[in-house]
């Protein structure tokens, strides 16, 4: 997978039969779906949409709901109240799912069987599956067609699960934390793929552990946290939602001096380097400017994805506690 | 929302390769671990072996007990391979990832079965064959042919009923339990049902219980083949093997409809 020559553009068209406006077009909804199991509610009435041309994370802590919505979106879970729609339709319809690929963390994946059989039987599902070629260059599977499953790393199997994901040519691709266990470069080419297929009009859905991946290639993430959206937009709006910033520079104020500043939360120094912790940056740049005017190398960094999920997940806990 | 105008469909030749790549994967599989098969296949053939060629010169049902015994054998190893290479792959794939995977896809459910469904049947006539072929050489079993090969036929096509029931047990049990609670089932069942001694020479009450068994009803059919039935029309028999298969197969399906909710995450 070093070299990657598969583009969108070898799909077949298939966006002359389904015209599809990128970031218009709902591909998946749910409304106001609630899942239940006993008296643990999942999801709680979530709206949630994924539209054409879009590469959408669904974010948040373990037992946030992630997967719960996700199978509620493509049929494998009954929503208790509610609904789930996928390409307008129940998402149980055949139909509907000709045009879904999903990637699980699928347990029992049948050792003694080849990569090219398992392949194959699943696109034998699909009325206009993608090529075999195109799937095992797209996964990275080049050179394990004929080795057998239970023979395969676990980032090898991983990729062969995201080539059946990939099977029947998808309008819409669920992937579930599709990168855990896979090597940097690896990482990099499916992500690729997943970019290419948003760029060509398709609907991605990623749930995922890292959240620089999510960073790197969502067009929008939605955070969840017990079962309840509790923030939606771009990375660079989620990120936006948690004030502070980081200002550092070389100067000759001392930690204690910048500590009387207003908004500053935290002072220290590391050898040469001032350290602020800030709510916004703007009235500590200004006293730091008055205060010397020799300063050097100053940067301003707002807080990573990683912190503002974190804040923002601690602010729901606190809220609900 | 946009609905969808034309959805793609599979052609019928489509289609006929699913069932196709299904089946051949089944086969597959078995053949790259083919112990499952060796076990299904040694433990009926044992058993004819110690209880029907011990007792070779006495007779029953009116024939020789090698020939009675070639038809109660095979229907406890053909309950067998249905049970077991059905019910008990079915429950242990229910639970995981990979029939996720497949549910979540267009695949028609009844590929999936058809192609385990066969490869219970292509078993239990490995099966059957092998006792034959023990019967006739050192069990001394002399039939017709046409006797033969009705009785073959009978065996063979009574996977059918025991696939629907493995499966709803497959359905009914967890996947860890599902073993072991098949094993304490098939086995009572196969005795109170004569498939390892006559059922004539077992006491009343069992020969009273027995009819409410399915094993008994195939026992029956294959017997009636060879001449040695108990009694009651073949009409009887299968008419009770299709209830048992209608009510197993409504069970399963129930089974099938509730993983919808509850197997995912």
């Amino acid at each position: 997978m070093t070299t990657r020559t598969w583009t969108p553009t070898d799909l077949p068209s298939r966006a002359a039969e389904h015209p599809v406006p990128a970031g218009r077009t709902v591909l998946a909804e749910l409304r106001g779906a609630t899942k239940r199991y006993g008296r643990v509610t999942a999801v709680d009435s979530l709206d949630l949409e994924v539209r054409a041309g879009e590469l959408l994370a669904v974010l948040g802590p373990n037992g946030a709901g992630k997967t719960t919505a996700i199978g509620m979106l493509t049929g494998l879970t009954a929503t208790t109240s509610g609904t789930a729609r996928l390409f307008g339709r129940d998402p149980r319809d055949t139909g509907a799912r000709s045009r879904a690929g999903v990637m699980l963390q699928a347990s029992g994946v049948p050792e003694t069987l080849r990569v090219r059989e398992l392949l194959t039987e699943f696109r034998g599902y699909y009325p206009a599956p993608l090529p075999m070629a195109a799937i095992v260059e797209a996964a990275g599977l080049a050179g394990l067609e004929h080795r057998l499953y239970g023979e395969l790393s676990g980032g090898q199997q991983r990729r062969v699960l995201f080539g059946i994901a990939l099977s029947g040519d998808p309008d819409i691709l669920f992937v579930d934390e599709p990168t855990t266990g896979l090597d940097v470069e690896v990482r990099r080419s499916l992500w690729a793929v997943l970019r290419d297929l948003a760029a060509a009009g398709r609907g991605v859905v990623l749930t995922t552990h890292y959240l620089e991946e999510a960073d790197a290639l969502a067009d929008r993430i939605v955070l969840l946290h017990s079962g309840r959206m509790i923030a939606e937009g771009t990375p660079a709006q989620i990120k936006a939602l948690v004030p502070g910033r980081r200002i550092t520079a070389r100067t000759s104020v001392s930690a204690t001096q910048a500590a009387t500043w207003p908004d500053v939360q935290r002072s220290s120094v590391d050898g040469d380097r001032l350290e602020l912790l800030v709510g916004t940056a703007e009235p500590a740049l200004r006293r730091l400017l008055e205060a010397d005017p020799a300063v050097e190398n100053v940067t301003v960094v707002e807080p990573s994805l990683d912190e503002a999920v974190l804040t923002l997940t601690t602010h729901a806990e606190e809220a609900a506690a | 929302m946009t609905t969808v105008s034309s959805t793609p469909t599979l052609s019928a030749r489509q289609h006929l390769r699913i069932y196709r790549t299904e089946a051949v994967h089944e086969v597959l599989k078995l053949l790259r671990v083919p112990i499952f098969a060796v076990s299904t296949v040694a433990l009926p053939v044992m058993f004819y072996l110690i209880f029907g060629l011990t007792f070779a010169d006495g007779s029953a049902g009116g024939v020789g007990v090698t020939t009675y015994m070639l038809a109660t054998y095979g229907a406890f190893g053909v309950i067998g391979a249905a049970l077991f290479g059905f019910g008990v792959s079915i429950a242990l794939e229910r639970g995981q990832g990979w029939m996720r995977l497949k549910r979540v896809s267009p695949m028609p459910p009844l590929a999936y079965f058809t192609a385990k469904v066969a490869m219970a049947v292509a078993v239990a006539t490995l099966i059957v064959l092998a006792l034959v072929l023990l019967g006739s050489t050192v069990g001394g079993v002399r039939l017709p042919v046409t006797e033969l090969l009705s009785l073959v036929a009978v065996l063979v096509l009574g996977a059918l009923p025991f696939s629907a029931m493995g499966l709803a047990f497959g359905y009914l049990v967890g996947p860890n339990s599902a073993p072991a609670i098949l094993n304490l089932v098939y086995l009572p069942m196969a005795f109170i049902s004569g498939l390892w001694i006559p059922i004539t020479q077992l006491p009343s009450v069992v020969q009273a219980a027995a009819p409410f068994l399915p094993p008994y009803h195939l026992a029956q059919l294959a017997l009636g083949t060879i001449g040695a039935s108990q009694g009651g029309s073949p009409l009887v028999h299968s008419g009770a093997l299709l209830g048992f298969t209608a009510a197993f197969l409504a069970v399963a399906v129930w089974g099938y409809r509730r993983d919808e909710g509850r197997t995912y995450g």
